[in-house]
């Protein structure tokens, strides 16, 4: 595993190998395994170890990036060379800033500067092919017992991230990770769970096989219900692969771009008053390093508050383009975020670390189906596309545990439908939320969020199953 | 690189491994990108490093590193036995290879203009020049103009004597405009959504696509849309173009004929299919004249799913999938041939790089043209009502690929045999099987193309593949149209 220092002395190299003014190196390490079950079996058991070093060269407002995982002098060498070819032939952009400087790596004083959780874990990292064999086999063991056939991941990894550039900046992260995903299988049902966290202590792989096989054993036989509008109970899993498609559009560049569904809309009340969002590495749910593509430290950023669309997310560049721009004082705070991409990118920037806040009356999902005469509790959605970008319109499927409510209860597990929903309606008409949790799911990156009871959701088609 | 395989070969047996294969990949590829005429991204990257495979006690095990030094390579192969023999303690059932012949190999992809020997000047002026003529309609508020190109040299080597050399060179480019008015966002591409075209060819392609000479044209219907009436609600006759239709195979005959989900592999993450095995040679798949191929042969044209070898050494082959709408075939690998009888795998088992374990993908997944003579003009001219769709903006099918909704960048209606107004988010959807049996024309060899896919993603950890697509114009009866907007 690549260490800080080991980092600064290939940095040092691709500097003496480089001819032009501005050089940056955002290094990536990875030891990562996955082993992957099916049919209550082993099928599919890997491992990787790479390293990466992703050069950018910046001179006369140009800039390119090489990327390579040979980091003998030829390599180093050839991917200084293709980043300042590259760069050489591009007209100079105005909007091109000098790379960031040391200062900005480092977080400012006040609510950014508190003490960021470690994210590193010996265990985890000490996870062996045998461990989680281990872990399969009881998961395995639930599926048996409940008569079921299971599919699934267990996966571990270490990694470290570095970037350091010719201006002094150098910032340095290393985090372990652990994941379980399990489906279990019943003949014409499923169901479904996962988690992961930096702590693998924290994960409890029969406990979400169990809850898993409850939901297969629970949905035999499903019921086809007729579409239309439906309160729905949407678990964690399925609130976060929704709302992850709004994310995208909080960035200031979204904006300029006029690719946002904010555009014209900052400052107003967008949502409910239940809906308040930031983005906070820091959360000691949350994962990822404390700086961004340019290593800026990231900051803590109110993006909705109590349904009004506050701030947006901004890379350095965007922050001082949009200041001259037409939507400078129409965009609430603009400040640099630390929230970019590696440059050079046509994106900008966007959240990273999403965390609603709960504003008290946290219900649990059995107290939103308590409180349900007539709905559908929801455990995961599946294939979500975007099929109108303004109005945050998405389709997507129902999967792995989709169950009619009635009087209160859930009765019994339904044929998955079809949505077309805007996102916009869905957090207008959110009528109880559970506590934030981790969530993990498989459209959006994990994010800190609640169960929701939403009413008036959008069912159009229901499939044969 | 034969010795770094053997390296690999003699610490995996030593240590228990009755089989063994050693992929060494080095992935070489050049991305650009402009936005509103000026750089968005402008990268290069190269990757090298080896991927080894084992069996012991007829499980799997996999370990890859990107250092190919004698005791890197020594130590990659341990940790693969190590992990086989940690996948033997859950095990139903040992592993099962086809039996395939060694061969010794050497095969490039078919290329006019090596797209290395271009420069990034030219390249970059022609993504700069598409977006000047974006912007030079009034209305287009975003233009966007990328290109792709790639080089990936592979050697493949397995304890059965195999020894194959392949180097698969891939060209892509395209372009997008964007409209912004009031409270819509429109946006229209070409020559394909999502990237453009792809193709395993030279930098030729790049020019037979004709970038700049569409560029206006693209831009002023993405202006128009704003003014075009939102798509109608109801049951209709469908023509899809060649691009929707390519996607359309991807999404729900592709994924379904993909054996490993048919057996539960892909369960927890890409989902199973409805293509259950009694259904083979016993399912109408689709009408008389829906006629589907697996092809990864060069004969068939340089798609993304085109080589000589899949990455466990077996021969490209064209396999019937749907003969005169009858299911006919699966795409499967030496693991899984024998589920469906079959004494040899049709050779489509992939693999997104050297650390990453091939799986069973879609190599070229076609519906053959129509016999007859139909162009795109007769296939208008012989329809009297119905909705012509062009270009993909959003596609979703459950995880059993039996209902699907599409939705369109554009379309126009048709009546009384004629094109007539421009019609706005467009969407349609159905169950697959039901779809492809209300195919009733499809057009002629001369207006079949074969798409590229650059972005599929299956498995776990996720790989990215690029596959491909023949398709030709053609026509649906009676398919719900605008379904994404009932309700809303």
């Amino acid at each position: 595993m690549l260490d800080q220092s080991q980092a600064q002395r290939i940095f040092d190299k691709v500097k003496k190998f480089s001819s032009v003014g501005e050089v940056e190196v955002i290094f990536s390490s990875t030891n990562y395994s996955l082993t992957r079950f099916a049919n209550n079996m082993i099928h599919q058991n890997v491992s990787e170890l790479n390293e990466v070093a992703s050069i950018r060269v910046a001179f006369d407002g140009k800039t390119a990036r090489a990327t390579t995982n040979r980091f003998d002098d030829d390599g180093l060498k050839r991917a200084v060379q293709s980043a300042e070819g590259i760069a050489k032939v591009q007209e100079p952009d105005a909007d091109h800033l000098p790379m960031a400087k040391a200062e900005e790596g480092k977080p400012a004083a006040g609510k950014d500067g508190g003490a960021y959780p470690s994210r590193s874990f010996e265990q985890t990292a000490a996870i062996t092919p045998a461990d989680r064999a281990d872990a399969v086999g009881k998961i395995v063991d639930v599926a048996k017992k409940n008569k079921l056939v299971t599919a699934g991941i267990y996966s571990s990894s270490d990694s470290a991230e570095a970037i350091i550039n010719s201006n002094g900046l150098s910032a340095f992260h290393r985090q372990t990770s652990a994941e379980v995903s399990i489906t279990m299988l019943a003949g014409d049902s499923s169901g479904w769970q996962k988690a992961n966290s930096s702590d693998a202590r924290n994960l409890e792989p029969v406990h979400l096989a169990e809850i898993a096989a409850h939901k297969a054993r629970d949905s035999r036989s499903p019921l086809e219900l007729v579409p239309g509008k439906y309160t729905v109970i949407l678990e964690p899993a399925a609130v976060l692969d929704l709302v992850g498609f709004m994310f995208w559009d909080f960035g200031g560049m979204a904006v300029l771009d006029q690719r946002s569904f904010l555009n014209n809309r900052i400052g107003t009340k967008l949502f409910g008053e239940n809906i308040t969002i930031i983005d906070d590495v820091r959360h000691p749910l949350q994962s990822n390093a404390p700086f961004d593509g340019e290593g800026v430290a990231r900051t803590r950023v109110n993006l909705v508050d109590k349904g009004v669309v506050q701030n947006l997310v901004y890379a350095r560049s965007t922050a001082a383009k949009i200041r001259t721009s037409e939507y400078a004082g129409k965009v609430g705070e603009i400040r640099v975020t630390g929230h970019g991409f590696p440059l050079p990118n046509e994106m900008g920037e966007a959240p990273a670390n999403i965390v609603f806040i709960t504003q008290g009356n946290e219900q649990t999902v059995d107290q939103m189906i308590a409180s349900t005469e007539r709905g559908v509790l929801i455990t995961r959605l599946w294939y979500i596309r975007e099929v109108n970008p303004y109005e945050k319109m998405l389709t997507g499927m129902t999967r792995d545990g989709t169950f009619l409510v009635e009087g209160g209860k859930v009765k019994q597990g339904i044929r998955n439908f079809r949505f077309n929903q805007s996102i916009i309606d869905t957090l207008n008409n959110v009528e109880a939320m559970g506590k934030a949790v981790r969530a993990s799911g498989e459209e959006a990156f994990d994010m800190v969020v609640p169960a929701m009871k939403v009413g008036g959701f959008n069912f159009t088609e229901v499939t044969k199953f | 690189m034969k010795n770094i395989a053997d390296w690999a070969f003699n610490t995996a047996t030593q240590r228990g491994a009755t089989y063994a294969d050693a992929r060494i990949v080095d992935d070489r590829q050049r991305s650009l990108a402009t936005k509103n005429g000026k750089v968005g991204h402008a990268g290069s990257g190269e990757s090298l490093g080896v991927g080894i495979r084992v069996l012991v006690n007829d499980a799997w095990g996999f370990a890859a590193s990107d250092d190919l030094s004698r005791e890197s390579v020594d130590a990659t192969a341990a940790k693969a036995v190590e992990i086989a023999k940690a996948s033997a303690k859950v095990k139903e059932e040992g592993i099962r290879l086809a039996p395939e012949p060694a061969v010794k190999v050497e095969w490039a992809t078919p290329c006019k203009i090596d797209p290395f020997s271009t420069s990034i000047e030219q390249n970059l002026d022609l993504l700069t020049k598409i977006d000047h003529e974006l912007l030079a309609v009034k209305g287009v508020t975003l233009a966007e103009s990328n290109m792709h190109l790639g080089r990936y040299e592979q050697w493949f080597y397995s304890t059965e004597g195999s020894d194959i050399h392949q180097t698969r060179t891939i060209t892509g480019a395209g372009f997008g405009a964007y409209s912004f008015q009031g409270t819509e966002i429109q946006k229209r591409s070409f020559p394909n959504s999502f990237g453009g075209q792809y193709q395993t060819k030279g930098y030729e392609l790049i020019d037979e696509l004709k970038l700049v000479e569409n560029a206006r044209r693209i831009g002023e219907q993405a202006v128009a849309l704003h003014k075009a009436e939102q798509c109608p609600q109801g049951n209709m006759d469908l023509i899809l173009d060649s691009s929707q239709l390519g996607l359309q195979i991807h999404e729900s005959i592709g994924h379904p004929i993909e054996l490993d989900r048919v057996l539960g592999m892909e369960a927890n993450f890409a989902g199973t299919s409805f293509l259950t095995l009694e259904k083979l040679r016993t399912l109408k798949y689709g009408s008389d004249i829906v006629n589907v191929v697996a092809d990864a042969t060069e004969a068939h044209g340089p798609g993304l799913g085109t080589f000589a070898y899949d990455d466990e050494g077996v021969a490209a082959q064209c396999t019937p999938i749907i003969t005169n709408g009858q299911f006919t075939g699966y795409i499967s690998s030496r693991e899984t041939a024998h589920t469906i009888g079959e004494t040899r795998s049709n050779g489509t088992m992939r693999a997104e790089g050297w650390n990453r374990i091939p799986l069973i993908r879609m190599t070229n997944i076609s519906i053959l043209p129509g016999t007859k003579p139909l162009t795109f003009d007769q296939l208008i001219a012989g329809t009297d009502n119905g909705i012509f769709m062009q270009t993909n903006r959003s596609w979703s099918i459950d995880d059993k690929r039996y209902n699907f909704q599409f939705g369109c960048e554009a379309a126009w209606e048709i009546k009384g045999g004629k094109m007539g107004r421009m019609f706005k988010n467009p969407s349609y959807s159905g169950i697959t099987t039901e779809f492809w049996n209300s195919m009733d024309a499809i057009c002629s060899r001369d207006q079949w193309t074969l798409w590229g896919t650059p972005n599929c993603g299956k498995g776990q950890p996720m790989q990215t593949m690029g596959t491909g697509h023949g398709a030709a114009p053609a026509r649906f009866k009676g398919v719900k149209v605008g379904t994404a907007y009932k309700g809303n």
